[in-house]
């Protein structure tokens, strides 16, 4: 099953993933320190449960969840912990809006360091579960939660919330993410491939958990392989695999709902309200693992890529492994003078670093690097509304109106044209002529707008 | 050719006509005092006075016998001027100005990085939290300066940093919400020494991250404990107590304690 | 990782930081320019082919004088020269200059550069804000102040070889529908269709030659710096208005061809029209505006006081451009569900 044209606009960029995408995953070996942020998810930073000076068991809990909206977070190793320092993490939180995404901001977070002992001696809190058929949903969910596991495509919105719809939401529907619509990552397509009995029991754990019947994979067309595989595993199991066309931002969870059942997710709701809860294939495995092998989530599959990386390669990374750890892994670079930009995740929606400090989180799916000539250091110019941005906007909005707006701080005229709307995929950005940075003014018009209301709320 | 011109002037006329109707007809009858009081005020619009514009704080000081000298921009004579009009007294406060409590350039904290974007401060915060190595300091990227209705704030262009103009600056406050580091504060005009430093940070990662930066030494709040007090490790000025005592600006061993503010 | 491997980590000092996204398509502002240019060239030198050097000498020195010009704007407002760089002054000269007829005296191509580049551009704020497009602005703006010289054509080139005709100047085909309209019949026009698509009549130098417009009006669409709706509903609205009245009315009204080839049509439809700063931003005001722009031409041309309507009917539109947008204004994804 083909779908032909899923939504309207996007663009398709040089995906580059060539360099990664027969790469065999391979395992990360044991790093001598860990820095553990415990602000890797969107919601309630965890609260640190452990001292300095403690020693801690791979996988013990050193976090625990701070709300509802937050959840624990686990030593990927055993050892140390040296410090409990403020350091600069890849991306703090942003407040939730609509379609909130975890904004670069750079701050200072609580980071808890680990000094590994080279033992990697396990902890055994959590149970696995065999026998997952047999289990109540609320157990399933609790484990869900106790494992600390978050939304991995990138958002990082705590896995157990998305998995407890209020009663009063009629769910019918699990759709799983498997587009990998950013160009240069291959994380997921070679999970698919290289796990794909765990991925499908995953997915049949949230599907007891949701209690529905109809699951489907959608898949974006350049992975053939990929769907072959998930489609041979996937057919004793009654789950439909959908290849999708290629087309950035197809992984996006409103365009990728609607690709799939046809259904458009209200202006300014949940995707929840079309019956549909999304999740993405390494969430899927995570809970997999959580369950079946009580493991907590403290690993993952990061892409190490660009063109200046000696050896762009797919790892199973711990979380809190640094940036420099990581580069290392795929064997440096080849000038260090010549790298323009250090990306956490992909090149549209990544977040530019500016240290190698910067430990990888939960939600990390790729490290690209871009040399000096894959950076554009532009002067934006006037819209010369050209329109281009109109049409290739996925949530059909009028990026070069918002654009004026908010460089003009007219933030009430741009919240009227929809700005909350905007899910940041950057394809206004990509294609301006004028080089308009239009994501970031409406990252500002968002938060402006935010605040604003808070301000009238209170 | 007389034709149309005689045409045009008849519309003219008419149209003319019609709007002189309109304001006999159609006008309010207004308190005549509001609009003597909204005359006498300096007309700035700022809303700097809390009311939304001069017409309504005019309304305000002639109906509610709001004080006239609320207006942060209205010079002494006139706001005298006003109370006299409307036959009330003037007391003053003293007068306020903004301070931008930082006093690191981009030599004294450096990028760390450099940023290409859009030139505003709340836009360049969402970019890897700015490029400025101190995580608490001035960016200088003019969004108050945008703001003051008074260009009051001038940006260094080349140290990037704020510096407010005590001479233009009324007071009005417009600047302290919109800077996204919470840097500035309103300050008596008439205080002598400022510190000029916002970072709370522990003096080892305060030094790395700006040479000028509050270290937490505690020896300007020896010198002066009744004013000055220490927020963890920072020193913190309280200006409804301000010290005058201008040794202070000589015990800061990294300089970041001010006589003026325009000197920094 | 052994260490001998001698593992390089880029140079953290040297990074760059921006937002999201770190790619870009490539496109900009002077690339767009370039093509528009390109996309022109074919017509330019059909006009200089049928006019002569007097058509290449208008071109030149109206190019010359927008670059200055603006050059010299700049640097008064006290903007930055690289504005320059983006070609869009080459443009205006260029699109003014075949919107001249090539007899035009030397000052009066500067004073319509003069009158694009200050009056119709910079004094609105420079590229982006402009509301009219200039080149019809000086264009307009001449033909109003100078209206002798906009309105005598130079004759073409096989013209004045084969004797039919020996004056100065003489009448482009469309300054014949007075006429034919008082006259009742069509004779009067005496060149064929294939005259009017290859250019071999009299007219402003850059509009004569419908095929080579044609030609550089393609070759934009298939590039995709212009999208084809505009050109499209513009010269199909004019056919189908023309085709309607020219049934009711065939003896006193032109053809659809003629109404096609002769005239500025085709080069405001797909280089004028589709201006970006002064056209609608969306596929269905692009429509709209086009619709407006072809109506408005064919009302001009048969029953206004001039005889070409194409300038004034494109500058007409543009002034409504910021209602249409506003009107044409792409509905959100998923809005219809919210309104219930
Ligand atoms: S306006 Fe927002 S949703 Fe639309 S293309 Fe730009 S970033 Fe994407
Ligand atoms: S793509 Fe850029 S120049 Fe074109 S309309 Fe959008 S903001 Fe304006
Ligand atoms: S004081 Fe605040 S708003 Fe003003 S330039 Fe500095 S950081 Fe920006
Ligand atoms: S500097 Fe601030 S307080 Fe002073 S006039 Fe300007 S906006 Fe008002
Ligand atoms: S340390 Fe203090 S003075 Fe230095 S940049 Fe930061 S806030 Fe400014």
């Amino acid at each position: 099953m083909i779908k032909k044209k899923a939504f309207s606009g996007g663009v398709h960029p040089h995906d580059g993933k060539e360099l990664t995408n027969t790469k065999n995953i391979k395992i990360a070996p044991l790093m001598k320190e860990y820095a553990v942020s415990l602000s890797q998810h969107i919601g309630a930073p965890a609260k640190a449960i452990v001292k300095v000076g403690d020693t801690v068991l791979k996988g013990q809990k050193i976090a625990e969840a701070n709300g509802f909206v937050s959840v624990p977070i686990h030593a990927p190793t055993s050892g140390t912990i040296i410090s409990k320092n403020k350091k600069t993490s890849a991306g703090g939180r942003m407040e939730g809006g609509v379609d909130s995404v975890i904004g670069p901001t750079g701050a200072l977070v609580p980071m808890l360091t680990i000094s590994a002992d080279g033992e990697d001696t396990p902890c055994n809190d959590l149970e696995p579960i065999l026998s997952w058929q047999d289990c109540k949903p609320e157990d399933l969910k609790q484990r869900v939660l106790d494992a600390g596991i978050v939304g991995m495509g990138g958002a990082a919105f705590p896995t157990h919330v998305k998995l407890s719809p209020p009663p009063s939401q009629n769910i019918d529907t699990l759709v799983i993410n498997a587009s990998e619509c950013e160009p240069y990552l291959s994380a997921d397509h070679r999970q698919m491939l290289e796990d794909t009995k765990g991925i499908i029991e995953g997915i049949l754990i949230i599907k007891s958990i949701l209690g529905i019947q109809k699951v489907c994979i959608g898949i974006e067309s350049n992975k053939p392989d990929a769907i072959k595989a998930m489609q041979e595993e996937s057919r004793k199991h009654n789950i439909v695999v959908t290849a999708l066309p290629t087309m950035y931002p197809q992984g996006s969870e409103k365009q990728l709902i609607y690709a799939i059942t046809g259904r458009k997710v209200p202006m300014g709701k949940l995707p929840m309200e079309t019956g549909c809860v999304v999740q993405n294939i390494g969430t899927a495995f995570a809970i997999y693992e959580a369950v079946v092998k009580g493991k907590p989530l403290y690993e993952r599959i990061t892409t190490i890529t660009g063109s200046p990386i000696v050896n762009p390669s797919n790892w199973r990374l711990r979380v809190g492994t640094s940036l420099a750890d990581a580069l290392t892994l795929a064997e440096g670079v080849k000038n260090p003078d010549d790298i323009g930009k250090v990306i956490l995740g992909g090149p549209m929606m990544g977040m530019a670093q500016f240290s190698l400090d910067v430990p990888i989180m939960k939600n990390t799916s790729g490290i690209l690097l871009l040399n000096k000539q894959e950076v554009t250091l532009y002067t934006s110019g006037p819209c010369i509304r050209c329109g281009s941005c109109i049409n290739v906007c996925p949530q059909s909005l009028m990026p070069s109106t918002m654009g004026v707006q908010i460089e003009k701080e007219r933030f009430e005229l741009a919240e009227e044209t929809n700005i909350m709307n905007c899910i940041e995929c950057g394809c206004c950005s990509y294609v301006c002529p004028s080089h308009r940075p239009l994501v970031q003014l409406f990252r500002r018009g968002k938060s402006e707008i935010q605040a604003n209301n808070r301000k009238k709320k209170v | 050719m007389i034709a149309p011109l005689l045409f045009m002037a008849g519309i003219g006329l008419l149209l003319g006509i019609t709007i002189a109707l309109a304001n006999i007809f159609f006008s309010v009858k207004t308190d005549p005092r509001i609009e003597e009081v909204e005359d006498m005020l300096p007309g700035a619009n700022c809303g700097g006075c809390g009311f939304a514009g001069c017409n309504a704080f005019a309304k305000a000081v002639v109906l509610d016998a709001v004080e006239p000298q609320k207006c942060p921009v209205c010079s002494k004579e006139e706001a005298e001027n006003i109370a006299s009009h409307m036959g009330m007294s003037v007391e003053f406060d003293t007068p306020y100005v903004a301070l931008v409590k930082c006093c690191g350039d981009n030599s004294d904290s450096p990028e760390r990085a450099l940023y290409n974007g859009v030139t505003d401060c709340s836009a360049a915060l969402l970019v890897a939290g700015a490029t400025k190595s101190c995580q608490h300091g001035c960016l200088g990227m003019a969004t108050c300066a945008r703001a003051c209705p008074f260009n009051a704030i001038e940006i260094d262009e080349k140290r990037h940093i704020a510096i407010v103009h005590p001479e233009l600056c009324v007071g009005c406050g417009k600047c302290v919400s919109v800077c996204p580091r919470n840097l500035i504060d309103m300050v008596p005009k008439s205080a002598p020494v400022h510190i000029l430093c916002s970072s709370p940070e522990k003096a080892v990662l305060q030094k790395k991250a700006c040479s000028k930066g509050c270290i937490g030494c505690r020896k300007c709040s020896k010198l002066d404990p009744e004013s000055i007090k220490m927020d963890g490790f920072l020193a913190v000025m309280d200006y409804d107590n301000y010290s005058t005592n201008t040794e202070i600006i000589d015990v800061c061993p990294v300089h970041c304690i001010y006589p003026s503010l325009e000197e920094k | 990782m052994s260490e001998e491997k001698n593992i390089l980590l880029p140079n953290p000092s040297k990074l760059v930081v921006s937002s999201s996204p770190h790619l870009h398509k490539g496109n900009d502002v002077q690339k767009i320019m370039i093509h528009v240019i390109i996309a022109l060239i074919p017509a330019c030198l059909v006009g200089i082919y049928v006019f002569g050097w007097s058509a290449a000498q208008v071109l030149i020195i109206t190019i010359i004088s927008c670059v200055l010009i603006e050059a010299i704007s700049l640097k008064l407002i006290g903007k930055s020269q690289n504005a320059l760089k983006d070609g869009t002054a080459v443009l205006t000269g260029m699109l003014l200059a075949m919107n001249l007829s090539a007899s035009t005296p030397w000052w009066v191509c500067v004073i319509g550069a003069l009158l694009a580049i200050v009056l119709a551009k910079q004094l609105f704020g420079g590229l982006g804000y402009n509301p009219f497009n200039p080149a019809l602005v000086a264009r307009v703006g001449l033909l109003i102040g100078f209206p002798t010289f906009l309105t005598s054509w130079a004759p073409t080139k096989s013209m004045l070889s084969s004797t039919h005709i020996d004056a100065v100047t003489c009448a482009t085909p469309l300054y014949q529908i007075p006429l034919t309209l008082k006259n009742g019949t069509t004779e009067i026009l005496s060149y064929t269709n294939m005259d009017l698509f290859l250019g071999n009549i009299p007219g402003s130098l850059g509009e004569t030659s419908a095929l080579a417009l044609l030609i550089g009006g393609l070759y934009l669409i298939v590039m995709k710096i212009v999208c084809w709706r505009i050109p499209a509903f513009f010269i199909g609205g004019v056919a189908v208005i023309a085709g309607i009245h020219h049934m009711i009315e065939p003896k006193t009204t032109l053809t659809i061809t003629q109404h096609l080839f002769s005239g500025g049509l085709f080069i405001g439809a797909f280089f004028m029209a589709t201006d970006m700063v002064t056209s609608p931003e969306t596929k269905k005001g692009a429509i709209i505006f086009a619709l407006g722009c072809a109506i408005v031409t064919y009302s001009i041309r048969v029953w206004g006081a001039y005889p070409e309507g194409v300038s004034f009917a494109i500058l007409f539109m543009n002034a409504f451009t910021p209602l249409i947008d506003r009107l044409a204004a792409n509905k959100p994804f998923g809005h219809i569900v919210t309104e219930n």
